[in-house]
């Protein structure tokens, strides 16, 4: 086991390579000024070639590289040209308030999704199967910006229970586990949990309706098995792989959806990924983009060492 | 029974307990919340403007972090909503040129204004203010304040003290529009830096290193001389400011007991805001929900702005804009009251760049209106027709801060220039790169064989309204004189309003360039932004003037 879990740290290290330089690449290659977000358009050409060099933009792509990966190893993902803050405490920062968002919609998105999927699964071609099924094709086929805006206009502008946007009364350095600021969260950690929900219901019902079939399901139930210990028996079988998809699941939704957190104003990834876009501010966007790659690498990992744990067939392959 | 009636009496006497208490909670609780009367703003920005002095985020940086925290030298008049907004004395009483040197001017200073950390304003800030953007070889040199300040100040050069009260400021060229430019400098506390340069860590060596550090302390806890003064700053998320009692105009010392700013980027989540009563003010509300903001009982203000939303046209050999008739026929055959009404009413119909009755409007003999009958005619002698229409295409953007509603506008206006033999193509590109192409100019490349370019633009200032259009001094990629429009007439028309130095001749000159401008036509002028914002019937005492910036000081709260 040990040597597997090496083994697959030494394949992520070309992985967050490739990585950095694929995200730096594509940075670069983006139409538009590096230096829009200080610079407006009507300053003077003089004024522009004045600040590309103060900035380091003069140089070549290959010595910014360098530099850039050279620093990041040593934790500096450089300073926010927009801000002047340090890129990693902006990061950093936004990946927890995304974390809490991301974690609550998946325990909410993998229990529903398990909920759906062996009830369809269970009851297959009933009609309970076909409203299982029904809810879940929903929830992966609805824009979740689109549902988010519906919620809030329903249950912040109608019915005036929750709030629109922020996340939390003051911000979300004072978060507590309280119903003033978890009030804040239900709205985007319910809109975020649909698609999850509805892939994890799919993956389920498929894999229980596909372990039910099986003949050794037959053999335990000619053996006079109760259905609890059955059904304990398809958990087991369907848990690897409804697992390795939340994983997968819980690693999109880490990225921070831009959509949701800016229709919610969350202050999460997804949102400073939509401001760095739009400011242009190529220092936060590399080093957002990186620390969401890596976080995706690891998370990868993880899984593969849990799916190992709980299934050894696979590290024997 | 009788221990049920004991036990129904206890029960009775809990519950008039609880009640009672509740009330006296209540009523204790009460005068606490309303004591305190909170202004929470929904900015459109996705971040707090920078808050060092030099705020980012355009204008709306400047609308809430610049003014409410910091002051200028010189102000814009900010108390009438029904005339231009015109230059008034801020921290500086007066100014003016030097008869025999015009690169050199006096400004006489404010006495008795104080930083909130309670340091004295005067010319050494003065000077010190000046050299954190232009001065390299400063200890508190930013970069990163450069570009917004220096580019709205182009000619400033050096800051010298004559006395404690008195500096002079120097720029690169006899420029009477100096004193209006010098709005977008704001005075930060020297001291205050100072102080948070020593907190620095020692270990800290470099200088320049330490100057930063100290600046990203001084932008989390400010000092300035405005009306409003900092008091708590999380990044991405909510500023919130004090009122500062000793402001020095008695006029803007604030009513109210905090101001909040939240930045909300998405129109929708700034609407739910204000109709769930999260915030009580937001900026440009989405479009589709006027009815239903007003029919809640907000108020949507609205004014006409210096925003021009145009097509700026190309003087470029082919272009088939370099016949005045046509330029002339264009703008007389937008449909604008149809455009007006397509957005809700939010927008003003425009007239040149400046309106009717400002300073710098001029009187033009080409009056800007919609008559098709017209327009076909120029159109005809020009040598167009319904068989054979004039083709030009133009490069836009799908949407991009300022531009209002891009895509709608501009197919709205393609459809109205059918009417009178004019053929439009679009060339839609994505928003950073139209603002990167519109300095470049139209004779590069990257204008893809364009005749026109829809940038919105500021017209706060004269270089920025006007010179910097046509100007052949500005001609890419010195500036935005995309179309290469100019001669020697407008570049004798620019110098004389540049160097005349008495207000009153500075904007007659002014006039002077914006009529013929106007009579030019190097623009379809289309719209003009109006600014749209909501609030809460609370707020009171609200003036939104004709101008991209508002004065929070003055407001009341119910």
């Amino acid at each position: 086991m040990v040597s597997f879990i090496l083994q697959r740290i030494l394949v992520t290290l070309p992985i967050m390579l490739g990585v950095a330089l694929v995200c730096f690449g594509l940075v670069h290659l983006a139409p538009g000024d590096p230096l829009v977000s200080i610079l407006p358009p009507d300053a003077s050409a003089e004024l522009q070639a004045q600040l590309m060099a103060l900035y380091g933009f003069d140089r070549s792509y290959f010595e910014q590289f360098v530099s850039w990966v050279w620093r990041a190893i040593q934790g500096d993902l450089g300073t926010s040209i927009a801000t002047n803050r340090p890129v990693a405490d902006e990061v950093f920062k936004a990946v927890g308030n995304t974390l809490r968002l991301a974690l609550v919609a998946t325990i909410i998105g993998f229990l529903f999704g398990c909920l759906f999927g062996f009830v369809a699964g269970y009851f297959q071609n009933s009609w309970i199967d076909k409203l299982a099924s029904f809810v879940s094709v929903l929830g992966v086929s609805v824009p979740h910006y689109w549902l988010g805006m519906v919620m809030v206009i329903i249950f912040s502008s109608i019915l005036m229970w929750l709030p629109a946007s922020g996340a939390g009364p003051g911000s979300s350095a004072d978060w507590a586990w309280d119903f003033e600021h978890i009030k804040f969260l239900i709205l985007p950690a319910l809109t975020m949990s649909v698609i999850p929900m509805g892939i994890v219901s799919r993956t389920v019902r498929a894999l229980v309706a596909e372990t039910l079939a099986q003949e050794f399901i037959v053999g335990l139930k000619a053996k006079g098995m109760r259905d609890f210990g059955i059904f304990m028996h398809v958990v087991k079988n369907a848990a690897p792989t409804a697992l390795a998809v939340m994983g997968l699941q819980l690693g999109y939704l880490l990225g921070g959806s831009i959509l949701i957190e800016t229709v919610f104003s969350w202050p999460g990834t997804g949102f400073l990924l939509n401001s760095a876009i739009f400011q242009r501010d190529l220092p936060l966007l590399q080093g957002t983009i990186l620390v969401l790659a890596v976080f995706f690498v690891v998370l990868n990992l993880v899984v593969d060492v849990i799916q190992t744990l709980l299934d050894p067939r696979i590290a024997r392959g | 029974m009788p221990a049920q009636i004991a036990s129904q009496s206890w029960l009775k006497r809990s519950l008039i307990a609880a009640v009672a208490t509740g009330v006296v909670v209540m009523a204790l609780s009460q005068p606490a919340l309303s004591q305190e009367k909170v202004l929470r703003i929904a900015m459109t920005a996705a971040d707090i403007p920078r808050t060092l002095g030099q705020p980012d985020q355009g204008f709306e940086g400047n609308r809430f972090t610049g003014i409410p925290m910091y002051d200028a030298l010189t102000h814009w008049d900010l108390s009438k909503f029904d005339g231009p907004s015109v230059l008034i004395p801020g921290l500086a009483l007066s100014w003016s040129a030097d008869p025999k040197d015009r690169t050199k001017w006096t400004f006489r200073l404010r006495s008795g204004v104080k930083f909130h950390d309670g340091s004295d304003f005067n010319a050494d800030a003065v000077v010190w203010n000046v050299q954190k953007v232009l001065d390299k070889s400063a200890p508190h040199f930013d970069a990163s304040q450069v570009g917004v300040t220096a580019s709205r100040m182009p000619t400033l050069r050096t800051a010298r003290k004559i006395d404690n009260l008195t500096v002079e400021l120097t720029s690169s060229e006899p420029d009477a529009f100096l004193p209006l430019n010098l709005t977008n400098l704001f005075m930060a506390s020297p001291a205050h830096w100072a102080a948070k340069l020593q907190a620095v860590p020692a270990s800290v060596t470099d200088p320049a290193e330490r100057a930063k550090q100290a600046w990203a302390a001084f932008a989390a806890d400010a000092s300035g001389t405005g009306p409003f003064r900092m008091a708590r700053f999380v990044p991405r998320e909510r500023l919130e400011l004090l009122p500062n009692k000793a402001y020095w105009d008695p006029k803007r010392t604030p009513k109210i007991d905090r101001v909040v700013m939240l930045p909300m980027p998405e129109a929708n989540a700034r609407t739910a805001a204000l109709l769930s009563g999260q915030v009580d003010w937001i900026e440009a509300p989405a479009p589709d929900a006027m009815k239903q903001i007003t029919q809640r009982g907000f108020t949507i203000y609205s004014n006409a702005q210096p925003h021009v939303w145009p097509w700026q046209l190309s003087f470029v050999e082919g272009s088939p804009w370099l016949d005045r008739r046509v330029r002339h026929a264009a703008n007389l055959c937008v449909d604008r009251e149809g455009l007006r009404t397509l957005l809700g009413g939010m927008m003003a119909i425009p007239k040149g760049t400046v309106p009717p009755g400002h300073p710098w409007w001029g009187d033009p003999k080409f009056d800007i209106r919609y008559d098709v009958a017209a327009a076909q005619k120029l159109m005809t002698e020009a040598g167009f027709s319904a068989s054979k229409p004039m083709k030009a295409k133009v490069q836009i953007s799908a949407s991009g801060s300022g531009q209002m509603q891009p895509l709608p506008m501009n197919e709205y206006v393609q459809q109205s220039l059918k009417k009178c033999y004019i053929d439009i193509e679009f060339d839609v590109i994505e928003w950073n790169t139209l603002f990167t192409n519109w300095r470049v100019g139209a004779k590069d490349q990257t204008a893809n064989g364009a005749h026109a370019i829809n940038v919105s633009f500021a017209a706060m200032d004269p270089f920025f309204a006007m010179v910097r259009f046509t100007s052949t001094k500005t001609f890419p990629p010195v500036s935005n004189n995309w179309g290469y429009f100019g001669n020697a007439e407008f570049d004798k028309l620019i110098a004389d309003a540049r160097q005349t130095f008495d207000d009153k001749g500075r904007d007659a000159a002014l006039a002077r360039l914006h009529a013929r401008i106007v009579e030019e036509a190097p623009f379809v002028w289309i719209a003009h932004d109006v600014g749209p914002r909501a609030m809460s019937k609370r707020i009171k005492n609200f003036v939104q003037p004709r101008s991209w910036f508002v004065d929070l000081a003055p407001i009341t709260m119910d």
